[in-house]
């Protein structure tokens, strides 16, 4: 059996969840399921959804919100909160690394070709330091639990982890809600994360930045599915949402324009991807780009954030060596394991995982949002034959890892409490100094059984409670 | 501010005020279709000729029936001015300017917004009255949120500049209606089918109750030519819309510590309204002066549009 997050392995509850016991207690189950209607009714007017393409129906939908929230004790979080510190500053370490003299592949600890032949690698940020050294400014990691003291992390994202705005909005409408459960303070409170963001960010302020930094959040535009959490964090920050049309480059500045003429801005929180940012240097059919922002950035006139060429931190084949990155280059023990993986592009563990496949969960090294992966126990004959086919014909493309007994967080089922899988994204700031609210999105698989929590894929989130000692 | 934010900040207040319009057309429309002898007046056609696009797809000669009018006012997205176009246009201005709204203001745009992909004629007829009320009630909600809680930024003088062109517009397009279809040359001006024609416009501008108050229950067309045009102190009028356009650009190149060619042009636009009185309309015809508002208000449109670099 999995480790249940509300109940000890033997039965009884356990202790950090007996508020929320006796609140399910009080309001019934039937009382607990018309809030939650009342609950997404609020959402669907408010207007967080995000947008689903090309499948016909509803073109904005609500991600489905579970009232029971999950909960972590003061003592669990202080060693995530290290733990994940720790890791959003290895990371950085290693893209600076990789982006200068390589010494983690000059050691011998990580294979060149996983760096420079990775298509995630820029060459164009070859001896380039960005400001204070921060690559990643925003660093989600990805957390499951696979047993009462047992974190271990499933992927890195360094580039532009989604999904914050379900953080802090969840967490208002539980307290809208339920304004009870929070009365007493035990609760720590995340609400200072766009505060928090707004700092880190204005800490890596160009060098030609004289003055108070002029933060701007850039959108790829109202279709894009993550523009609601866009829009909302430019707003809680007070800055402006700025589309690529928006900007444009002159005298070695970036401007945006503004009906009183141009107005320089200094620092781009940039929700668009690496290749689409320049279309002089990157894509050139990309109609999204500012022409020659990439030249102004690296002569210091522009800070983007997160930094081009970031996305090779958080490559699947990658991360597997983020633990030697660690003691590499921080010389501390790791605080969070890794995932056992293995490489199917080293013959050996390749050979291994085609034996194994109906055991193993098996990546596409590039794949995001959990598209391409093969769930061995949960998968046909037919399907792990053809997925074996696709990994012999390009073996470098896939990871697998051992299905995890991934814990079970209290879901609100029509009818009782269930038990269902979830991960955990805490959202690490990294500036001059490293933030980390305490709290993060839950996304918990609705389906029993099933280990799939990505929104893309009919997966919730839920309100994650750190308690205060 | 952004000049794409303050483009849509305008043209959302435009958007949401022609929905408004379209719906007290609609209103008008069913009035008209219920007097005496309606059906050989072609009454339909003066109300979807009144959004200033429907000749095109209405050819002269053939009647344009009440579904007619329906589909093609309340529900066609080939329609530019239709109801539903109108509301989903609007919605994507706010959601692209949404950190300018407060949260009411995106919630009365957000509320509902695609309700009108379920129905179709049928049922928007059998329904219309509902219809018509429920889209009344988003704009005034929506105008509500904006005048309670919107910050007096440039934001809110772009958003009341859009309306209150939209706005001078809608009632310069009606006037001209009535000139072209409900003044048959063979008809005495002022006869008794005239005078419900003219109440209609009223009614289709909510000012019928205003104006019995001003003008204490005589119906003239030169009185209600008065009205529609130059009083002061009807929100619809001309006169009104045009100070108002007058006033927010004022406070906009107040911001902007800046003029540009649309201030000189609501200037004149105002100046040139201040010599008329009706019956100088009337000597000069009213066509010709609804025309000259019409090809104004489109000029300074598009000076705006200029002026604060929008596109």
């Amino acid at each position: 059996m999995p480790f249940h997050e509300m109940f000890e392995p033997d039965g009884p509850l356990r202790p950090c969840y007996a508020e929320v016991q006796s609140w399910v207690e009080r309001t019934g189950i039937a009382g607990l399921n018309r809030r939650l209607e009342e609950a997404e009714a609020i959402f669907r007017r408010i207007g967080i959804t995000f947008a689903v393409y090309g499948e016909g129906g509803d073109p904005e939908r609500l991600i489905p919100f579970d009232l029971l929230p999950r909960i972590f004790t003061a003592q669990e979080w202080r060693v995530l909160d290290r733990g994940i510190r720790q890791r959003a500053r290895a990371l950085n370490a290693f893209l600076h690394d990789v982006y200068h003299r390589g010494e983690i592949v000059k050691a011998g600890i990580m294979p060149a070709d996983i760096i420079y032949q990775n298509s995630a690698y820029l060459a164009e940020m070859a001896d380039f330091t960005p400001p204070g050294k921060v690559y990643s400014h925003i660093v989600g990691i990805d957390i499951v639990r696979t047993g009462p003291k047992r974190f271990e992390v499933l992927e890195d994202n360094c580039r532009t982890p989604s999904g914050v705005s379900y953080m802090l909005e969840n967490r208002e409408i539980m307290t809208r809600m339920f304004p009870e459960l929070f009365g007493q303070g035990l609760v720590a409170p995340v609400d200072d994360y766009p505060a928090e963001l707004l700092k880190s960010l204005k800490e890596v302020a160009p060098p030609a930045c004289k003055g108070d930094p002029v933060v701007v959040l850039l959108t790829p535009g109202s279709l894009n599915s993550a523009y609601y959490e866009h829009s909302f964090l430019a707003d809680l920050m007070g800055i402006e949402l700025v589309e690529p049309a928006d900007l444009f480059v002159d005298e070695e500045r970036v401007w945006m324009k503004t009906t009183l003429g141009p107005k320089q801005v200094d620092v781009i929180y940039r929700r668009i991807d690496d290749e689409y940012i320049d279309p002089l240097v990157f894509r050139p059919d990309s109609l999204l780009g500012i022409p020659g922002i990439f030249n102004v950035y690296r002569n210091g006139g522009v800070t983007l954030a997160s930094a081009p060429g970031a996305g090779i931190a958080d490559d699947k084949a990658v991360y597997i060596y983020v633990p030697e990155m660690i003691r590499f280059y921080l010389g501390e023990q790791p605080i969070l394991d890794n995932i056992q993986t293995w490489q199917c592009g080293k013959p050996d563990e390749c050979a291994y995982v085609l034996e194994h496949l109906h055991e193993l969960v098996a990546k596409e090294v590039h794949g995001s949002g959990g598209y391409g992966m093969l769930i061995g126990p949960k998968s046909t004959k037919d399907e792990i034959a053809a997925y074996a086919d696709r990994i012999r014909a390009n073996p470098s493309e896939f990871i697998a890892q051992p299905t995890l007994d991934l814990s079970t967080v209290p879901t609100l089922g029509p009818a009782a409490v269930v038990g269902r899988h979830a991960d955990f994204r805490p959202y690490c700031l990294v500036g001059k100094q490293i933030r980390l609210v305490p709290g993060g999105l839950t996304r918990v698989a609705l389906t029993e059984g099933s280990l799939v929590v990505n929104s893309s894929q009919g997966g919730g989130v839920k309100d994650t409670w750190v308690l205060q000692d | 501010m952004l000049s794409r934010t303050a483009e849509n900040l305008f043209w959302m207040a435009r958007y949401m005020e022609r929905a408004e319009a379209t719906a007290r057309l609609l209103t008008m429309g069913q009035r008209m279709a219920i007097l005496p002898g309606a059906h050989h007046r072609d009454e339909w056609r003066s109300v979807v000729r009144a959004t200033g696009n429907g000749s095109r797809v209405f050819p002269e000669g053939v009647q344009v029936t009440e579904s007619d009018a329906v589909s093609y006012l309340m529900l066609d997205l080939d329609n530019p001015s239709s109801i539903r176009s109108c509301l989903l246009k609007a919605r994507a201005n706010a959601k692209s300017a949404r950190t300018m709204l407060t949260q009411d203001m995106w919630e009365a745009l957000n509320e509902g917004w695609r309700k009108l992909d379920s129905y179709d004629v049928g049922e928007a007829r059998q329904q219309l009255p509902a219809l018509i009320d429920w889209v009344k009630t988003r704009v005034m909600t929506f105008r509500g949120a904006a005048h309670s809680g919107q910050l007096r930024n440039e934001g809110h003088d772009f958003l009341r500049t859009g309306s209150a062109l939209e706005r001078a517009q809608m009632t310069l397009r009606l006037l001209d209606v009535k000139y072209y279809v409900l003044l048959p040359e063979t008809e005495v001006i002022g006869g008794n089918r005239d005078h419900y024609q003219w109440t209609s416009v009223l009614y289709a501008l909510s000012g019928a109750r205003a104006y019995h108050h001003v003008y204490g229950g005589t119906y003239t067309p030169w009185q209600i030519t008065d009205f529609l045009m130059l009083n002061r102190l009807f929100p619809r009028s001309v006169a009104y819309c045009y100070d108002q356009l007058a006033y927010r650009l004022n406070r906009l190149a107040g911001w902007h510590d800046s003029r540009g060619a649309c201030h000189e042009t609501v200037r004149q636009m105002v100046t040139d309204l201040e010599q008329l009185d009706s019956g100088e309309i009337f000597r000069v015809g009213l066509h010709e002066t609804v025309q000259s508002g019409l090809r104004m208000t489109n000029r300074l449109g598009a000076e705006i549009a200029r002026t604060y670099h929008f596109g």
